[in-house]
């Protein structure tokens, strides 16, 4: 049945996009699209250090994502450096030694662009049972943490006053940052990951007023940039993963138009 | 289930940071059914202290003893970015699942039943805070934490809010640790008053605290003639900025 690699890719996206959907609400209403981004980069190195070590690409991506992100939460409460600033400073830094260890690679054969812009064509049905495997256990957890992870969303003290323990759910929740990360590069590459993450949701919320129905349009929009755009990319022949990014910004602009309706409508 | 059982114990508390003592030993008992109210200046420790009792800071001095869980709190001040759409529906069942009967009836209470379906972003100040003041109460805590929960509320709203307030800790017997600049309010509606200035200048019952000499330096002559005026000893002075200068003793 995964014989045809149109097939295999369109699996491979909806799997992803049911996951970046409500993990890209969490990233935009916490402002960590740029700390999403920072993970992605670092998924280059773990690339690179799982074909120097011969050993599973996903679990390494996996354990570099979240090794990055606890560096980065601790660095964060020791350090005066500003937020944006680290995140800069880990992000390129971790591209730029990636880089630099693919220079002393040179022995084998290395597709940069596949990393970097995804590979839709080299996703087997290996990569099929790790991206809905690892989605399910994504959304799993997501779920039982949901009402903590939110309730610190909206006031980290009021969540922590009344129990929610938010410091631990953060963890928890960059950790699943980093795993979705992890079995996502080859569908859409580390440099658009985010845009998966963000575009969708940012057409959600012009498009809806309340958290359920924002996760839900969020997917809705992620399912439709994956289903137009890999059609349109395997059509005209473009790369899968900034085909699916383009599609998700057509959206995103369509969506401004009922957005300035509602504003008008508010207005009675 | 004892009527004074304590439900949170601050022992010698203090907050150290960037260089100076936010607040420094102060200790309070907040007891089952009674009104603990915090008063004094700007910048005197009364959010930080609140903060302490609810346990939001790890490295403090001296030490806090909560023996409730059910807690609710108001904090001084919520803002929603534009990127979070959330309802008051969706505000209430915040840290709590809520039947749709207890949002009604916490809505009436407050005053903005009719605001259940709106964005929080869409209300108004007074709104909002009647809002927060609805979640905080709606499952019955045993412990109720309100920083400045009436502010910008309309007069008229504001009694009705405190006499809620006042309702609140009788009716569920919880105890409730209120922080106001309301000292008509505070001197009335309160069991136990503690003035702060980074540490407890003097507390006691509204009447006592009213007639001690620093409460007076510290919010004028007039505000103790809210109650009845009383000479009282007093140990030491305040420079501005809340500094001891000299021990009368």
């Amino acid at each position: 049945m995964f014989d045809d690699f149109f097939i295999r890719a369109i699996v491979a996206g909806v799997g992803i996009a049911l996951v970046t959907g409500p993990l890209g609400c969490f990233v935009v209403w916490r402002r960590l699209s740029f700390f999403g981004d920072t993970l992605a980069h670092s998924a280059l190195l773990g690339v690179l250090i799982s074909i120097s070590l011969d050993v599973n690409v996903s679990l390494t991506i996996f354990i570099v994502s979240s090794l990055v992100a606890m560096l980065l939460l601790r660095l964060e409460k020791t350090t005066n450096l500003a937020g944006d600033s680290l995140l800069g400073l880990i992000s390129h830094s971790s591209l730029a030694i990636g880089l630099v260890i693919l220079g002393f690679l040179s022995f084998i054969r290395f597709d940069v662009m596949g990393v970097l812009f995804g590979d839709i064509l080299s996703v087997n049905t290996n990569d099929l049972l790790i991206i809905w495997i690892g989605g399910a256990l994504i959304l799993l957890v997501l779920w039982y943490i949901w009402k903590p992870l939110f309730a610190s969303t909206v006031n980290y003290e009021l969540a922590e006053a009344e129990g929610m323990r938010p410091e631990r759910v953060n963890a928890i929740f960059t950790v699943l940052l980093a795993a979705l990360i992890a079995i996502s590069i080859k569908m859409i590459g580390v440099l658009l990951i985010t845009g998966l993450l963000i575009i969708p949701t940012a057409m959600a919320r012009n498009l809806s007023n309340n958290p359920k129905q924002m996760v839900i349009l969020s997917v809705i929009g992620g399912l439709l940039s994956v289903f137009i755009g890999l059609y349109t990319s395997f059509e005209i022949n473009t790369a899968s993963g900034p085909t699916i990014v383009v599609v998700a910004l057509i959206l995103f602009i369509l969506s401004l138009t009922r957005i300035t309706k509602n504003t008008h409508g508010l207005k009675k | 289930m004892s009527n004074n059982e304590v439900l949170v114990k601050v022992s010698n508390a203090g907050l150290y940071k960037n260089g100076k003592w936010l607040v420094k030993n102060v200790s309070l008992n907040i007891n089952r059914g009674k009104i603990v109210t915090l008063i004094g200046p700007n910048g005197s420790g009364k959010t930080t202290t609140a903060k302490i009792a609810l346990g939001l800071y790890k490295n403090i001095e001296g030490s806090v003893e909560r023996l409730t869980n059910k807690i609710s709190y108001v904090p001084q001040k919520v803002s929603i970015d534009w990127t979070l759409p959330v309802r008051v529906l969706d505000f209430m069942i915040l840290t709590q699942d809520l039947e749709e009967k207890e949002i009604t009836d916490a809505l009436i209470l407050t005053g903005v039943e009719k605001l259940k379906h709106s964005n929080l972003r869409d209300l108004s100040g007074g709104e909002f805070q009647r809002v927060l003041l609805a979640r905080a109460i709606a499952k019955k805590p045993e412990l109720l934490v309100l920083d400045e929960p009436v502010q910008g509320v309309d007069f008229t709203g504001e009694v009705a809010l405190y006499g809620l307030i006042k309702k609140i800790s009788e009716t569920l017997k919880c105890g409730i640790l209120l922080i106001s600049h309301d000292l008509h309010v505070v001197m009335s509606a309160t069991d136990h008053v503690v003035c702060l200035n980074g540490h407890v200048c003097c507390s006691g019952s509204p009447v006592d605290v009213a007639q001690n000499k620093e409460y007076k330096e510290l919010f004028g002559e007039k505000s103790s003639q809210l109650l009845s005026i009383y000479e009282h000893e007093h140990d030491h002075v305040h420079s501005s900025d809340g500094k001891i200068v000299k021990d009368i003793n």
